[in-house]
């Protein structure tokens, strides 16, 4: 080997060594798990759910994780992911794949039945496990719910729960009858989850009551 | 009661306390004025010089930048004058080969042509009825007595013989007049073909005579530029501005047309690479490599024009051989003509992936979907329209070599003659700066003196007194 063919492989080898390390390493995939809340009177809300669940799809990109869960008596199950996928790289692929969790969700929402607690908490550790497994760079968890929680007395979700570089947003916290009493319950119900989600290591807190916001709230 | 300032020594009265501060000080100023003085020239000096300094040297470094553009641009032209003389001395020597190795044959034909001529001319030359030999015997019979029959008859014969002879020769001279026409009537078609053949000749010295008069203007410029004369100077360098304006403009248009090939196989680039990807926050992969799909076309039009030899970037695909510049250039042309084939497919790709994006989004509104309008061969159009595009832009890409190498040619003049330009008014920037604070300095030093010009007055008062007067100075008158 003399020595300019040295010199030329040795560059090639460089090029091919540097480039990959010039390459963002950083995961830039969203991944967003979506809590529907399918107890009591908020059952009859699950249609708007399709909606943000459409947009979501509409508006992730190839790359990106959607998962969707309903909370119920106790949520900290994968039995209750309704349907989750990481969509494939490929824009068509992905499409299909938004196809089939279009279908999926609808079928829940048609058959969607109410349940007598509701286990927002027990939804947000498993929402936390499935954001974390992904490893996308951006984490959020949509609970699309009234934000009362009701557990059974069996039930212990009284701990510190981990939901570092998560956002958390509520979305759709319709107001109760008791709320409309004394509308100090609905403005300390939120502050408490607020108090919580923060202490936990959430990266954001917000609550969005008109869906149209929504877009904004992805988009930053 | 609000406290006054420390340097109010009159409270409740500025004006009084700043007369007062004054007049303390005014002594002291007045003692310091030397140094003072001294320090403010000193001030005036430090920044003054090596401001001036400074545009000495820039003045000297423009100068010499100019100079060396000067020799770079002549020796540019004279290397384009050079290879535009060489490119006409070759349409000469063609023009010569091909014309001028024909006037041997050319000459030949003309002589045969002339030749056949004359001899045809000779062939109608009109010949002389014979001499009317019989006059002489008509004369002789006439003088015989007339009333002899015998004498009658013989006369009768003779005139009988005599019209006989006279309608032979008649005939003989027309036929002979009739053949000579048509000798001179088989001349025109050699008298046209000598006119053709002169024409041509005609034709051909004169364009060999407009391009020896090309030759002299274009050597008449190149002479100059061997002079270095200013003026070749300056029409060089108007040559080049206007080169590089219309290569810019050209240039731009061009990334227009490269911005719109990238957006057609951005998107679908992702379907190869993947849309996840990214080299940095908001760089992605796919469309990196759309970029290198377009930047490896434009390289390829690049070697195409190179080894075309309309561009001369890279001298050593220049030197090289026949053979391997052909095979050079097939190997590029193939590559480019692949890469557009590439390239149609990838915008088919887009119109299917938009068209598809676009049914998904339909089929998530809420909305009820409205019926599908289908035209046909009609909405085929703008898919077949960037197939088309996809196709033609990578070659169009390939043009731009051209305007490159313009570009690159007259960056050189236009960035040199900037920076003669930046350095002479930055020079004059310093110069007039170091000159602001000469004058400043000098300023300072007058302003100071007002400001003690009271104890200056005392000062200027003593010294009238204390020194004697001087005798009126007288002129001194010289003696030679």
């Amino acid at each position: 080997m003399n020595k300019r063919s040295f010199l030329a492989s040795a560059s090639a080898l460089g090029l091919s060594a540097w480039l990959p390390a010039c390459a963002d390493q950083r995961s830039h995939a969203h991944a967003v798990y979506l809590l529907v809340d399918t107890s009591g009177t908020y059952a009859q809300e699950v249609d708007k759910a399709q909606q943000v669940v459409n947009y979501l799809l509409g508006s992730l990109q190839p790359g990106d994780s959607l998962a969707v869960a309903r909370v119920r008596s106790r949520s900290f199950s994968e039995k209750d992911i309704i349907a989750k996928a990481t969509f494939d790289n490929r824009p068509s692929q992905a499409n299909a794949q938004k196809r089939a969790f279009r279908d999926q969700v609808e079928d829940f929402t048609r058959s969607a039945s109410g349940s007598a607690y509701t286990d927002i908490t027990g939804g947000l550790i498993q929402g936390a496990l499935f954001l974390n497994e992904t490893g996308a760079g951006k984490r959020t968890i949509l609970i699309f719910s009234d934000m009362q929680e009701e557990l059974d007395k069996q039930t212990l979700r009284a701990f510190p729960i981990d939901l570092k570089n998560i956002r958390v947003v509520a979305v759709n916290v319709v107001k109760l009858k008791t709320d409309n009493v004394d509308p100090r319950r609905y403005m300390g119900r939120l502050e408490d989850w607020q108090k919580r989600v923060v202490a936990a290591g959430a990266s954001e807190w917000r609550v969005i009551n008109d869906l149209e916001h929504l877009d904004r709230m992805l988009k930053s | 009661m609000a406290e006054s300032p420390f340097w109010m020594i009159v409270p409740g009265n500025a004006a009084l306390s700043v007369l007062v501060l004054f007049a303390v000080a005014m002594p002291f100023l007045y003692a310091a004025r030397k140094p003072v003085h001294e320090l403010v020239h000193a001030l005036a000096h430090l920044i003054g010089v090596p401001l001036k300094l400074v545009s000495l040297w820039l003045k000297a470094a423009a100068r010499d930048m100019r100079e060396r553009n000067r020799q770079v641009l002549l020796a540019q032209g004279r290397e384009e004058a050079e290879q535009h003389l060489a490119r006409d001395f070759e349409r000469v020597a063609v023009l010569v080969r091909r014309d001028l190795e024909g006037y041997p044959a050319l000459q030949r034909r003309l002589l045969d042509e002339i030749t056949r001529v004359e001899e045809d001319y000779k062939k109608c030359g009109e010949l002389p009825p014979p001499p009317p030999e019989w006059v002489e015997a008509v004369d002789a019979i006439a003088k015989v007595k007339s009333g002899n029959e015998l004498v009658q008859r013989v006369l009768e014969e003779i005139n009988r013989s005599i019209q006989m002879i006279y309608e032979r020769t008649l005939a003989e001279y027309r036929g002979a007049y009739e053949s000579r026409h048509k000798i001179l009537n088989g001349f025109m078609p050699f008298w046209r073909s000598l006119d053709k053949t002169l024409a041509q000749a005609d034709q051909k010295m004169t364009s060999l005579a407009d391009h020896a008069a090309r030759i002299d203007s274009q050597m008449v410029r190149y002479e100059q530029m061997v002079r270095l004369t200013d003026r070749a100077e300056h029409a060089l360098t108007l040559s080049q501005l206007t080169q590089f304006f219309i290569a810019t403009l050209v240039l731009a248009i061009a990334a227009g047309g490269a911005l719109i090939n990238f957006k057609l196989i951005a998107l679908p680039m992702s379907e190869m690479v993947g849309a996840g990807d990214y080299l940095t926050s908001s760089l992605r992969t796919s469309d990196v490599a759309a970029l290198v799909i377009i930047f490896v076309e434009a390289t390829m039009g690049l070697f195409l024009m190179e080894t075309l030899r309309i561009t001369h970037l890279f001298p050593r695909i220049h030197s090289l051989g026949d053979t391997m510049r052909r095979r050079m250039m097939w190997v590029a042309f193939g590559l480019l003509a692949a890469l557009a084939g590439i390239e149609a497919a990838l915008a088919l790709m887009r119109d299917m992936l938009i068209a598809d994006k676009a049914a998904l989004v339909q089929s998530l509104s809420m909305a009820p979907q409205p019926m599908a309008h289908v035209d046909g061969w009609f909405s085929a159009i703008p898919t077949a329209g960037q197939m088309l595009l996809g196709f033609i832009l990578p070659f169009a890409l390939a043009f731009v070599a051209i305007p490159l190498e313009s570009f690159i040619g007259s960056a050189r003049t236009v960035g040199g003659a900037g920076l003669v330009l930046g350095a002479r008014g930055l020079a004059f920037m310093l110069r007039l700066l170091g000159n602001l604070v000469r004058n400043l300095g000098r300023v300072l030093i007058t302003l100071y003196d007002i400001v003690i010009v009271l104890p200056l007055m005392v000062e200027r008062l003593l010294k009238s007194k204390a020194a004697p007067q001087e005798p009126e100075k007288l002129p001194v008158r010289r003696v030679a």
